[in-house]
């Protein structure tokens, strides 16, 4: 049995579907910022030499998805499936991408924590044999982003010290059988459910994510019965200051403590701590680019063993917003583990 | 249609947010306003003052300065630096004249690439257009009242 369900949110893979080769690629502030060692492709113009931001986004995506595949030395036509998303409306560069690349093709999306879940329905496939190889790619732009969800990119408002700023990045993994043992993998995954404490903010995402990544993380590690301390680390997908912050008062509440000493964000991690970002980086970009660049180098390196990835999600919608609803928060857990 | 009003998060998650959620630099953000915007106007002000100096008449001033204002102000928005002073400060570039100049042309640019009449044209008051609308209501309701008060 390849799959094992842990409870009704997580299942585990006795044999865990290995990443063959991770594509990383970013924007000038995020290929030169702290973890520019971990890009592999960086564009210094943020039209990554298109005529518009919503190609250049597409581009982006592609490069990463190549780079995985030429890495992994696998050809695009051995993949049986790509699951890809993005930010922007109808999935639009992931379905281009998915195009230019011709793999079958799940459009996948739940905000910001769409990587973790195109790497939960690409693991997903391997162990259960649906795919030989999956291919799982997501990526997000600053200008493409600003424009969908927030005003025109040279609009003058002022933005508050708990706004984010949406990152330039994409990442893809090619993902597949496990073929021996000190290879890095997925080794579980927590699907996480829609948690909205009534955040009405769109300047205030970290608090309206932070209840979804407590919650999983709190189920996490009650039906895996682990503890913290059995991560290297946990990563929250773009939390910011803010949300880091109320995320660990609502672990105290759910009683899960010893978060705090293994607690990192990727969107702080990538842009580090600049109050020109705000409360700090955000967007599917985030645990795209860390999770796969970063952190899979360091567990590929020895240097980390054991990582839960949390890739949080506001399932913002700016018409529903000015309908009066709230912005729901939702979180996908999975372990990268070097076994 | 009566708008319903926002839901209200829980009153223990509120004290939550509200304990780590950085305030709005309310003082540093009302005083660059006041400085910033102050300077516009006073920058505005001279330039009507000098061009008043000679054959023009102070109305012909007035819509001299208000055009060049509006000009500028879209210029800054093309080279990509008023919504950088925008951020800094603030109300003293939003509320005055520049900064219509400067929605408008941040919508126009944006939607450029989806053409220039569906794209620019048609979003080019997307963030404007409800000060437009409704400053013509209100010019509209103002100056009637003003009719009646004068017949009185």
């Amino acid at each position: 049995m390849e799959i094992v369900k842990q409870g009704r949110q997580s299942w585990r893979y006795t044999n865990p579907p290995q990443i063959y080769g991770q594509g990383v690629c970013g924007g000038r502030l995020e290929g030169l910022g702290p973890l520019k060692e971990s890009f592999d492709y960086v564009y210094t113009d943020l039209y990554a030499g298109e005529n518009t931001f919503e190609k250049a986004e597409q581009k982006m995506q592609q490069k990463a998805g190549e780079i995985a595949l030429a890495k992994a030395g696998l050809a695009k036509e051995k993949i049986d499936l790509l699951c890809a998303g993005d930010l922007l409306n109808q999935n639009t560069p992931s379905a281009f991408t998915a195009r230019a690349l011709g793999i079958p093709f799940f459009g996948v999306y739940t905000a910001c924590a769409t990587i973790c879940q195109a790497l939960a329905v690409s693991s997903l496939a391997v162990a259960c044999g649906a795919a030989a190889y999956a291919l799982a790619l997501a990526g997000s732009h600053t200008c493409t982003a600003e424009k969908q969800f927030r005003y025109p990119n040279e609009y003058g408002a002022q933005k508050p010290p708990s706004s984010q700023y949406t990152v330039c990045a994409a990442g893809a993994a090619a993902l597949g059988p496990r073929q021996g043992k000190g290879q890095v993998g997925i080794a579980g995954v927590t699907v996480g459910r829609v948690i909205d404490l009534s955040i009405c903010d769109p300047f205030n995402m970290g608090a309206a994510m932070a209840p979804a990544f407590a919650d999983t993380l709190t189920v996490h590690l009650r039906e895996y019965q682990r503890q913290p301390q059995d991560y290297d680390l946990i990563l929250s997908g773009d939390l910011g200051k803010t949300g880091q912050a109320i995320a660990l008062d609502l672990l105290e509440r759910n009683g899960v403590p010893h978060v705090a000493e293994r607690f990192t964000d990727c969107g702080r991690l990538l842009l580090g701590e600049n109050k020109k970002f705000f409360s700090g980086g955000s967007g599917i970009g985030c645990a795209a680019s860390v999770g796969l660049g970063h952190i899979y180098r360091l567990l590929q390196q020895g240097q980390l063993n054991r990582v839960l990835l949390c890739a949080t999600g506001a399932l913002l919608s700016p018409c529903a917003n000015q309908q009066q609803e709230s912005i729901p928060g939702i979180c996908h857990a999975i372990i990268m583990e070097r076994g | 249609m009566k708008q319903k009003s926002k839901p209200q998060p829980p009153a223990w998650y509120n004290n939550i947010i509200k304990k780590h959620t950085p305030p709005r630099p309310l003082f540093r953000n009302c005083l660059a306003a006041f400085l910033g915007g102050g300077l516009l106007c006073a920058l505005a002000q001279t330039a009507h003052y000098l061009l008043t100096l000679g054959q023009i008449t102070d109305q012909a001033a007035s819509t001299i300065v208000m055009l060049s204002t509006v000009a500028l102000a879209a210029l800054f928005t093309g080279l990509n630096l008023y919504d950088k002073a925008g951020q800094c400060l603030g109300a003293g570039l939003a509320v005055p004249i520049s900064g219509f100049a400067n929605s408008v042309a941040a919508a126009m640019l944006e939607h450029k690439s989806e053409g220039y009449v569906l794209g620019s044209g048609c979003n080019s008051f997307k963030l404007a257009g409800a000060v437009v609308i409704f400053g013509l209501i209100s010019a509209f309701l103002f100056s009637f009242a003003a009719l009646l008060l004068d017949m009185i």
